[in-house]
């Protein structure tokens, strides 16, 4: 595999639901290492585009492309072992487990074999898995909250948790669904370096985000959505200029180049 | 042990085994209320090995429990493909299945029942149930354990993560199932006869209610759940027949005031809390 062929690839890809387009006709490619947004007004199908690459959904046409390889029929839960991980728009985290458990799951990717359920990661405390996972909470800053029941813990915390837990799946690609919506100012700036070293790193980012603000110090390259089609692809800077992104825009709640309320 | 405290003992771990056997399925988010039909397969194969081919009670109740496992996981394919409260009413329709079957076969006595020929005594059934309780709590501090709980929070999220979610619940329904139909076995070695009258609807309802009212988040709920359905109504023998009224009323107000069973995690949280020296918070802010 050369630098030069892009890991993931969607090509004409659609989903309709009842009869209502939500995702028309959609391509677009990702390079390995890049941090790409995908942004758009509310409803333009930005959440609906992560469930395809993840299969939450299967495509109705189209195939999508991964390191050259077709994976449009591969199941969902085959998806994340093949390096494709997400974080939710609304936290999808369990809450009868406790944080440290919870990322544990995210280490089901490379552990869902039969032999790999006997591992005794609650039985002692130096288990492997186990300590890797504290590592990776006490990395993030989160170490003090690993025994702590999850439902229970702020929204800010618990967005952070579902970063963790999707980056315990060692993956190639991150999907992060507004990661930093109702976070304050210092935690979108945590996540701003917890994300850079994840980028560091060499992990692709797909990001949908609102915030003009961390996109265009983060970001270098948009896919604009409107009404399941994409309108615009290019710089963060050239997106707030493009007369078509801005009409997008326009009569929606929300304004493009707002950057996050304190 | 008189021979009263004794029978009370048995029942006790009789019914510890029971509970796990509907906690199983529970804790990967399925009720199974055909759960006795399991308890009934468990009893009559063993109590069949230990007649027609003299095994010893322990050799027939494993056989029984394996072979209970086997026929579990099969059924598990098409019972596991409903949802909610049609895998309820589907576990309960499989439940009837197998006393109706028990009652028209006559190699083990139909509906006059079923003598049992060799004898287990209370110690070695709560042996057993001892190992039982060992085990289950073993497996649930394995991966196995944080995944089954991972399915019964959100199967989505659960899969999206890489876990195989039918056959986690799949896992899960057949272990179930291997351990009542042990429970069952012990039970048809102790009391030396078995009829399937005793493995209907109600069985199954009481064994889903020990688990749900000792609460089915944690481990330890069965344990309690079943310690309070045998010893309860024998402490209120006392009050005669007003003794199901006032253990219902108890069930209820449980259920009221504490949907999610008497132990949580949440509370198993609190008291290790009060036992252990705050560690220091480390990192962060
Ligand atoms: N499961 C679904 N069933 C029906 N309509 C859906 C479903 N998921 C999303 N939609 C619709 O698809 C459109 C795009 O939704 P979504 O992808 O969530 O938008 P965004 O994330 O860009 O705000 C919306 O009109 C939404 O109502
Ligand atoms: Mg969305």
């Amino acid at each position: 595999m050369t630098m030069a062929s892009p890991i993931l690839e969607l090509e004409g890809v659609s989903k309709n639901f009842g009869g209502l387009k939500v995702i028309d006709n959609l391509s677009f490619k990702v390079m390995p290492a890049e941090r790409v947004a995908l942004i758009g007004p509310n409803g333009a199908g930005k959440t609906t585009a992560f469930n395809l690459i993840t299969d939450l959904y299967r495509v109705d046409s189209g195939r999508i492309v991964l390191d050259g390889r077709d994976i449009t029929t591969v199941p969902s839960r085959k998806r994340i072992g093949l390096g494709i991980a997400r974080s939710f728009q609304n936290i999808r985290l369990m809450p009868h487990l406790t944080v440290l458990e919870n990322v544990m799951i995210g280490q089901s990717a490379h552990n869902a074999s039969a032999l790999a359920m006997f591992q005794p990661v609650n039985l002692f405390p130096g288990n492997r898995w186990r300590v890797h996972a504290r590592e990776a909470l006490g990395a993030a800053g989160l170490g003090q909250y690993a025994l702590e029941t999850t439902g229970a813990l702020p929204y800010g915390i618990q967005k952070r948790i579902e970063l963790v837990r999707a980056l315990l799946s060692e993956p190639r690609i991150l999907l992060l669904d507004e990661p930093a919506a109702g976070l304050n100012p210092s935690e979108t700036e945590e996540l701003r370096q917890q994300l850079n070293e994840t980028s560091r790193r060499g992990v692709t980012l797909i990001v949908v985000e609102h915030d003009m603000h961390f996109i265009g110090a983060f970001c270098q390259r948009v896919v604009v959505l409107n009404f399941g089609c994409k309108i615009a692809e290019c710089s963060p800077h050239e997106a707030q200029a493009d007369p078509l992104v801005r009409e997008a825009y326009l009569g929606s709640d929300e304004e493009l180049g707002q950057t996050h309320a304190a | 042990m008189t021979g009263y405290l004794e029978g009370v003992f048995v029942l006790l771990a009789i019914n510890i085994i029971l509970a796990y056997g509907a906690f199983l399925p529970m804790a990967a988010g399925q009720l199974n209320l055909g759960v006795a039909g399991f308890v009934a397969m468990g009893a009559y194969i063993a109590a069949y090995l230990s007649n027609e081919y003299a095994w010893t009670p322990l050799a027939a109740a494993l056989a029984a429990s394996i072979a209970t496992a086997a026929i579990a996981f099969v059924v598990a394919f098409p019972i596991l493909r409903t949802r909610g409260i049609y895998l309820a009413l589907a576990t309960f329709a499989l439940g009837q299945v197998v006393q109706a079957t028990i009652l028209n076969l006559n190699v083990v006595g139909g509906a006059s029942g079923y003598p049992v020929s060799t004898f287990l005594g209370g110690g070695m059934v709560g042996a057993v149930a001892l190992a039982v309780v060992i085990v289950v709590i073993a497996l649930f501090h394995t991966r196995l354990g944080i995944s089954l709980t991972a399915v019964s929070d959100d199967e989505i999220a659960a899969d999206m993560m890489g876990l195989s979610v039918r056959w986690l619940q799949t896992v899960a329904f057949t272990l179930g199932s291997a351990v009542a139909a042990l429970g069952g076995a012990l039970y048809a070695h102790h009391f030396s006869f078995v009829e399937a009258q005793n493995f209907g609807i109600m069985a199954s309802l009481y064994i889903v209610l020990y688990v749900l009212l000792g609460g089915t988040q944690t481990v330890w709920g069965p344990i309690l759940g079943a310690a309070v359905f045998t010893l309860l109504p024998e402490l209120l023998r006392g009050s005669a027949s007003w003794r199901y009224v006032i253990f219902a009323c108890l069930i209820i107000a449980v259920m009221v005031f504490r949907p999610q069973g008497v132990v949580t995690t949440g509370m198993l949280r609190r008291l290790l809390d009060v036992c252990r020296p705050r560690a220091l918070p480390q990192g962060g802010k």
